[in-house]
C-alpha cells in the first residue's frame, strides 16, 4: 500500500511537469522572440520598421509596411473569395444535403484540409500563375496577389466550413421548429434563424480562417512573387492592383532568417512580433465585435 | 391545398391569390438559394478533383518504384528520386512523437484527471491548471513561422544544435503538443465518470484508475490525435525550411540536417525545373495524407460504434 500510494505521488509530479512544459514553451516563445527583436525596435525604431516602405538589410533599411499591407490585403482578398464559398458549404452540409451526399463532401473537405501548402504553393505555381499571367497587363507577371488569394482562400476553406458547419448543427432544434412552424420556408429559416443564432461559432470559424491565412508562409513565397514593394496598380485601370505582386510578413522571415544576422535579424524578429500583434488585434476586436452584438440583442 | 375555400367564407378574407402568391415566391427563391448551396459544395468537390487530379496526372509520370527508392542527387534538373526525403521524415515524425507524445499526453492527464485536486490544491495548482489550459490554447493559434523562428533562435542558435534533426524535431515537438494536448483531453473526457468512480471505490489508486481504467478506454481518442499529428509534421514546411537545413543527403546522426518530404517538393519547385518530379512528390505526400484519414475515419467508426453498444 506504500509504495503504491508513492508511486501515485510520484506519477502526479511527472505529469504536473508535464503540464508545466506547455507554460514554459508560450513563455519562451515569447521571451525568444521578443527578447531577439528588442535590438531592431530600439535601433529601428517603430517608425523606421512600421512607417517605411523601403526594406533593404544591406542599406540599413527596414521598412515593413509594404509587407503589412501585402499580408493583410491577399488575407482579405481571400476571405473575399474563400468565405461565401466556405459558408455556402458549411450550410449545405448542416441542413440540406441528404446522407450520402454528405458522405461524399465531408471526406473532400477533410482531404482539401490535409493537402500540405506547399502542394497548393505547387498547384499555384504550375497551374493558377501561368492562367492568370494571360490577362493583358504590362508588366503583369502571373505571380502576384490575385494567385495567392486564390490559393489562400482554397486553403483557409475546410477550416471555415468545418467549424461553421459545427456551429449550425449546435443551434437548438426547437428555433428551427419554431421558424418552420411560423410558415418560414427552409431557407429563410436558415438565413434569418440558423446563421444569426450560429453567429458566435462562425465568427470563431472565421477568426480561425484569418489566423491561418495571415500565418500561412510557403504557398504564399511560392506564388506572391516576393517583391518588397506597396501593392499598386499595374496601369490605369486600378484593378490590376490585384495583379501586383507582394511579399507576406511569413514570406519575408523564412525567405532570409536563414543567412540574416545581426540587426537585419533581428528585424526579421521584430517581423515575427507585427505579425503576431496582427493575430492578436484581430482576435480580439472579434472578441469585441461579439460581445457587442450580443449585449445589443 | 383547399386552403382558399375555407377562407372564402370569412369575412376578412385575405385574397388568396396573394397568400399563394406569396408563398410561390419564397419557394422560388428557396429552390434557387438550394441551388446556390448545392453548386456551392459542388464547387467544393471540383476545386479537390482538380488540385488533386491535376497533381496525380502529371506526376504519375515520374511515380514509379525507382524514383521511391532512389536517392535525389540535386542540381538544377532535380536528378534522382525521393528515398532519403521520404526516411529523413519518417525520423522526424518519429523523433516528434517520441517528445511530444508523452509530453502532450502527461499534461491532458494531469489537466482532466487531476482537475478537482487542484481545485481543492491552493492557489499554486489552480494557478497552474488555468495557465497551462490558457498556454495550450495561445500555442495553437500560433503560425508555423513563429514555431519556426522561435526553434531557429532556442535550438539551432543559442543551443548551437545547427541545422538539424535535433533542432526541428523540438520545434516540431511544440508545434504538434496543442494537437496532441486538446485531443487527449477530449477522449479522457468521453470516458464516463462512473468508470473512475467503481475504479477508486474498490481501493485503487488515482494512477492505477487512470493507467488500467481510464487510458485504456480512451486509447482511440488519443491515437487519433497522434495520427493527426503526423499528418501535420508530414505537410508542415515553414517549421522545418529554417530549422531542418535542406540538405537531400540521408542525415546520420541527430545533428546532422535533412529535408522532408514536403520541403523536398519545394526545393524542388523553387531551386529546379523538375516540375513533374515535384508533382510525382506531391502525389506521395496526398496519397499519405489519405492514409492518414482513413486511419481517422476507421478509429472513429469503431468509436462511435463502441458509445452505441455501451449505451
Amino acid at each position: 500500500m506504500q509504495t503504491k500510494l508513492r508511486v501515485d505521488r510520484a506519477v502526479r509530479t511527472i505529469l504536473l511537469i508535464s503540464a508545466s512544459f506547455s507554460i514554459l514553451i508560450v513563455v519562451s516563445i515569447f521571451v525568444f522572440i521578443f527578447r531577439s527583436s528588442l535590438p531592431a525596435f530600439r535601433e529601428i525604431g517603430l517608425q523606421g520598421l512600421l512607417g517605411e516602405l523601403t526594406w533593404r538589410p544591406t542599406n540599413g533599411s527596414f521598412g515593413i509596411l509594404a509587407m503589412v499591407v501585402g499580408s493583410v490585403m491577399v488575407t482579405l482578398m481571400a476571405l473575399v473569395i474563400g468565405v461565401p464559398l466556405a459558408i455556402a458549404a458549411a450550410v449545405f452540409l448542416a441542413e440540406i444535403a441528404p446522407r450520402g451526399v454528405q458522405a461524399v463532401v465531408r471526406p473532400a473537405v477533410q482531404l482539401l484540409a490535409g493537402i500540405p501548402s506547399v502542394v497548393y504553393g505547387l498547384f499555384g505555381m504550375v497551374v493558377l500563375v501561368p492562367l492568370i499571367r494571360r490577362i493583358p497587363v504590362a508588366g503583369n507577371s502571373g505571380y502576384g496577389l490575385l494567385s495567392a488569394a486564390i490559393v489562400l482562400a482554397v486553403m483557409i476553406l475546410p477550416t471555415i466550413t468545418s467549424i461553421s458547419e459545427d456551429a449550425i448543427r449546435a443551434v437548438p432544434r426547437s428555433y428551427k421548429e419554431a421558424s418552420l412552424a411560423l410558415g418560414a420556408t427552409h431557407l429563410q429559416t436558415i438565413f434569418q434563424v440558423l446563421l444569426p443564432a450560429g453567429k458566435s461559432g462562425i465568427v470563431a470559424a472565421l477568426i480561425l480562417g484569418i489566423g491561418r491565412a495571415l500565418g500561412e508562409t510557403m504557398a504564399m513565397i511560392m506564388v506572391i512573387g516576393n517583391s518588397v514593394i506597396l501593392p499598386s496598380p499595374l496601369d490605369d485601370n486600378p484593378l490590376t492592383i490585384f495583379l501586383s505582386q507582394a511579399r507576406t510578413l511569413t514570406g519575408n522571415i523564412a525567405v532570409e532568417i536563414n543567412y540574416a544576422s545581426g540587426l537585419h535579424a533581428s528585424a526579421l524578429f521584430a517581423t515575427g512580433v507585427v505579425l503576431f500583434v496582427l493575430i492578436m488585434v484581430v482576435n480580439i476586436s472579434a472578441h469585441a465585435i461579439l460581445n457587442r452584438s450580443n449585449s445589443a440583442a | 391545398m383547399n386552403a382558399p375555400e375555407m377562407t372564402s367564407t370569412r369575412p376578412t378574407e385575405l385574397p388568396s391569390s396573394r397568400t399563394s402568391a406569396n408563398l410561390r415566391k419564397r419557394q422560388a427563391a428557396q429552390k434557387f438559394g438550394f441551388g446556390l448551396l448545392w453548386l456551392a459544395s459542388l464547387v467544393v468537390i471540383l476545386i479537390l478533383l482538380v488540385v488533386v487530379g491535376y497533381v496525380f496526372l502529371t506526376g504519375f509520370k515520374s511515380l514509379s518504384w525507382e524514383f521511391l527508392t532512389t536517392a535525389p542527387k540535386g542540381g538544377l534538373s532535380g536528378e534522382g528520386g525521393i528515398s532519403t526525403t521520404i526516411l529523413t521524415t519518417i525520423y522526424l515524425v518519429g523523433l516528434i512523437l517520441v517528445i511530444a507524445a508523452p509530453l502532450g499526453i502527461g499534461a491532458a492527464i494531469f489537466l482532466i484527471e487531476y482537475q478537482e485536486q487542484t481545485k481543492t490544491g491552493g492557489k499554486f495548482l489552480r494557478g497552474l491548471l488555468q495557465a497551462a489550459n490558457f498556454g495550450v490554447e495561445t500555442l495553437a493559434g500560433i503560425p508555423s513561422i513563429i514555431f519556426g523562428l522561435f526553434g531557429y533562435a532556442l535550438f539551432v542558435s543559442t543551443l548551437k544544435f545547427g541545422f538539424s534533426l535535433l533542432s526541428a524535431g523540438l520545434a516540431g515537438a511544440c508545434l504538434v503538443l496543442p494537437t496532441i494536448i486538446r485531443t487527449t483531453q477530449e477522449a479522457l473526457l468521453t470516458v464516463p465518470v462512473s468508470l473512475r468512480e467503481g475504479s477508486l471505490a474498490l481501493g485503487a489508486t488515482r494512477w492505477q484508475t487512470i493507467s488500467k481504467v481510464v487510458l485504456p478506454a480512451a486509447i482511440p481518442g488519443i491515437i487519433t490525435g497522434i495520427m493527426l499529428s503526423v499528418g501535420r509534421i508530414i505537410s508542415e514546411t515553414a517549421v522545418f525550411y529554417v530549422t531542418l537545413g535542406g540538405s537531400y543527403r540521408l542525415p546520420n546522426s541527430l545533428l546532422s540536417g535533412g529535408r522532408t518530404l514536403s520541403l523536398h517538393l519545394y526545393y524542388l519547385a523553387m531551386d529546379t525545373n523538375a516540375f513533374e518530379k515535384a508533382m510525382g512528390t506531391g502525389a506521395v505526400l496526398i496519397v499519405s495524407i489519405i492514409l492518414i484519414n482513413l486511419v481517422i475515419d476507421l478509429i472513429s467508426r469503431k468509436l462511435s460504434a463502441g458509445v452505441r453498444q455501451n449505451q
